[in-house]
């Protein structure tokens, strides 16, 4: 099966192991695998600030960068959300709305592609540790999609996963909120920290990097020694192949 | 009161919200318990998703139809002996209610808890005009007390105090002398508001909903005191937003189900009552009945692209799950109208120019959207908001310039790459260890709290990556 990977620049620019564990799971079920690479970013954060025009000019561009892909499936649910907006915003438009449609119809985050297209809740990792998850915003309510990491993780050998309270509730990130309303935010990621560290869990697993970076960064700054890890990398644990690859591109602060 | 409740800048508003542990503490326990009990009642009716439908289409077809439905009302009233009065701004709102007031020579009067009241201003004109004016909500009551403090919730209004502070509410200015329990508390206010009730002249109350066909209105209380006014006082004034309003009963049974479920998480509340102009020959209810309907601005969100906030039914879900209103409390939002649907309709009511803020003042996590029991997409109608507040070029000429200079960097790989190439050098003079450690006023606020890392080096990208091993896979 052909896939494009949609890296996100989140994961591009700070995280580049979250990609490249997705590419190893991905080609590990048989997938292969492309990076189209005129691909920047889906323009939430401009698109969430109200930007709408300015928004629309990164959104066309990953139109036309998976314009020929059979899937495009990325590390973040909330950037898969923004696509599946698309066609709401695009809508009207004679040059842009079925392009849309067609990018949001074959758009899937990377759990969410393994267990309902490739059928597939055991990848064959493991890990030995305690984890709790935290559900992002957007990959549950705007998505849709609350079960496919679950599924994946209970197949994980040896990774025991403890239930966090209110994991419903945002973590404060919002991408450009935690910005603009530092002060907010930073009683809403203070509180998910507490949730976080009364499970005892030793990792923190999400689907999001951008709530992984909000969390990790203030359970680091509190001095907490949870462990943040990317599902991707918790699937792709004890393959290896991984090992090898990664060996020969270890960034300087990765 | 009016819909603006603190004149203070936003900043001052959140700072206080968050520097007061009384009010969090109270706020977050009442919405770990609401989330509870919301979610059994709601399962308890069956496919709550198919409800939330139909509740969706009722609230959209009566607004489509508003003009029909409010001109059956009005024959319906009218025909039963009432009066209705169509007001077009607050003013005329309150004006018409202190005509009435000033005609029947009234000064006594007792008032059910509204919010449109709060909004057309009336309780400022009824006491200028030399009326004592009672609350009869338990909630509004203890605000009333408490030297009218404003609202914080849009179905309990003193939601943001604890039974300490109550009773030394109670204790300084009615002289109760009895402990902090709940029970005891609502006794001794029920002995004062008894009298009250059998003294006033006129009772004022809200409306939830009023029916169309029937001419009357529906009065959704845990406390009786909706009940009290309307059949006590010799004349009865109910006021609602012009949008509050049913086709029949039918629909009503529908909506305060989802009504009563959403707000308190109860099947039903202990009064639900349908009222208006008494027949002749009854002997209870009121002589004189008259029913204002408030414009103040809502004709112009009818059809607009916010015309769905209209669908709100006032239960407050949405304030129970958002986990910024949790943290900053109802006062914040400066507003009678707090929480998501605050954010939404107090910019269109009020303005800007004082709520420019508030749609931002969310992380747009969408959970008022899902909980909405009318399917309003609260979250999607903030980012209108702020699409709004950018063009009319209410944001900072600085974030402009960021938001263009961002949207063009996202959109091309040739400049994405170049500003790849400089992110971590440049990101290396301001870090320690690895961390950034001060940054510019843009990220400020985020590293104050927060470990930030560097951006990787170019040749470590993701996309460094695929490249070399592509090459590789080549040779």
């Amino acid at each position: 099966m052909k896939v494009s990977i949609f890296s996100t620049c989140v994961v591009d620019l700070m995280t580049p192991n979250v990609g490249i564990a997705m590419v190893q799971v991905l080609e590990r079920l048989g997938c292969e695998i492309d990076f189209p690479a005129s691909q920047v970013c889906c323009g939430q954060p401009t698109y969430n600030s109200g930007y709408l025009e300015d928004s629309k000019l990164a959104m066309k561009n990953m139109m036309r960068a998976f314009e020929h892909s059979d899937y495009v499936v990325g590390p973040s649910g909330s950037c898969i959300a923004m696509f599946h907006e698309y066609p709401k915003i695009f809508k009207g438009d004679p040059q842009w709305e079925l392009k849309a449609v067609a990018l949001k119809e074959k758009a899937y985050e990377f759990t969410q592609f393994i267990v309902r297209v490739l059928g597939i809740t055991d990848v064959g990792a493991s890990l030995e540790g305690t984890a709790t998850y935290h559900r992002s915003c957007h990959m549950t309510r705007l998505l849709g999609e609350r079960e496919t990491p679950f599924q994946l993780l209970e197949q994980v050998q040896g990774l025991q996963m403890e239930p966090l309270k209110n994991s419903d509730n945002c973590c404060g990130f919002g991408g450009t909120f935690s910005v603009k309303m530092p002060d907010i935010s930073e009683q809403m990621v203070n509180e998910k920290c507490g949730c976080v560290t009364e499970t005892g869990a030793d990792i923190l697993i999400s689907a999001d990097m951008g709530c992984l970076l909000n969390i990790g960064g203030r359970l680091s700054r509190k001095g907490e020694p949870v462990k943040i890890m990317h599902i991707a990398e918790v699937l792709n644990h004890h393959n290896p192949a991984a090992k090898k690859e990664e060996a020969g591109h270890e960034p300087a602060n990765g | 009161m009016s819909l603006q409740t603190d004149r203070r800048e936003f900043n001052e508003r959140t700072t206080d919200g968050i520097g007061n542990p009384f009010m969090r503490n109270a706020v977050s326990s009442a919405q770990d318990s609401l989330k509870t009990r919301r979610l059994s009642a709601a399962t308890a009716l069956g496919d709550w998703e198919q409800w939330r439908t139909l509740g969706q289409q009722i609230r959209q077809h009566t607004l489509k139809h508003l003009d029909y439905y409010l001109g059956q009302l009005a024959d319906n009233i009218e025909k039963k002996g009432g009066h209705i009065y169509f007001a077009k701004t607050k003013e005329e709102a309150s004006g018409y209610i202190r005509d009435i007031i000033v005609q029947k020579k009234a000064k006594k009067i007792v008032k059910s808890k509204s919010m449109v009241t709060e909004e057309i201003e009336m309780n400022h004109v009824l006491m200028e005009a030399g009326c004592e004016l009672t609350e009869t909500d338990l909630g509004e009551y203890i605000l009333q007390m408490d030297d009218w403090d404003p609202p914080s919730h849009i179905v309990a209004p003193a939601l943001h105090k604890d039974r300490r502070q109550i009773r030394k509410v109670f204790t300084e200015k009615l002289g109760y002398t009895g402990d902090e329990s709940p029970v005891n508390l609502a006794r001794y206010a029920r002995t004062v508001l008894r009298q009250k009730f059998l003294e006033a002249d006129v009772g004022i109350t809200g409306c939830n909903f009023a029916v169309a066909n029937l001419g009357a209105i529906n009065l959704v209380t845990n406390e009786g005191n909706g009940d009290l006014t309307a059949a006590i006082p010799k004349t009865h004034i109910a006021v609602m937003g012009m949008e509050r309003i049913v086709p029949t009963l039918e629909e009503m049974e529908v909506l305060d189900n989802l009504l009563c479920r959403s707000a308190v998480g109860q099947k039903l509340t202990s009064y639900i009552s349908v009222i208006g102009p008494s027949a002749s020959g009854e002997t209870d209810g009121p002589e004189d009945f008259h029913l204002v309907v408030v414009d103040n601005g809502r004709s112009g969100i009818l059809g607009s692209e916010f015309n769905e906030a209209l669908q709100c039914i006032r239960c407050g879900a949405c304030l129970n799950v958002c986990p910024v209103y949790r943290h900053i409390g109802g006062h914040a939002y400066g507003s009678i109208y707090p929480g998501p649907i605050g954010a939404v309709i107090t910019p269109l009511l009020g303005g800007y120019d004082d709520y420019k803020e508030l749609p931002f003042a969310s992380s747009l996590c969408a959970a008022c959207t899902d909980v909405c029991p009318v399917k309003i997409p609260l979250h999607e109608q903030l980012i209108l908001h702020r699409q709004n507040i950018v063009q009319e070029k209410r944001t900072s000429a600085a974030e402009r310039l960021q938001m263009k200079t961002a949207g063009r960097l996202l959109a091309s790989q040739a400049l994405f790459g170049k500003a790849l190439r400089f992110a971590n050098p440049a990101s290396r003079l301001i870090s320690r260890h690895g961390r950034i450690a001060r940054g510019p006023q843009l990220v400020r606020g985020w590293i104050n709290a927060r470990d930030l890392s560097q951006p990787v080096r170019q040749q470590d990208s993701f996309r460094a990556w695929f490249d070399k091993r592509k090459g590789r896979e080549g040779q």
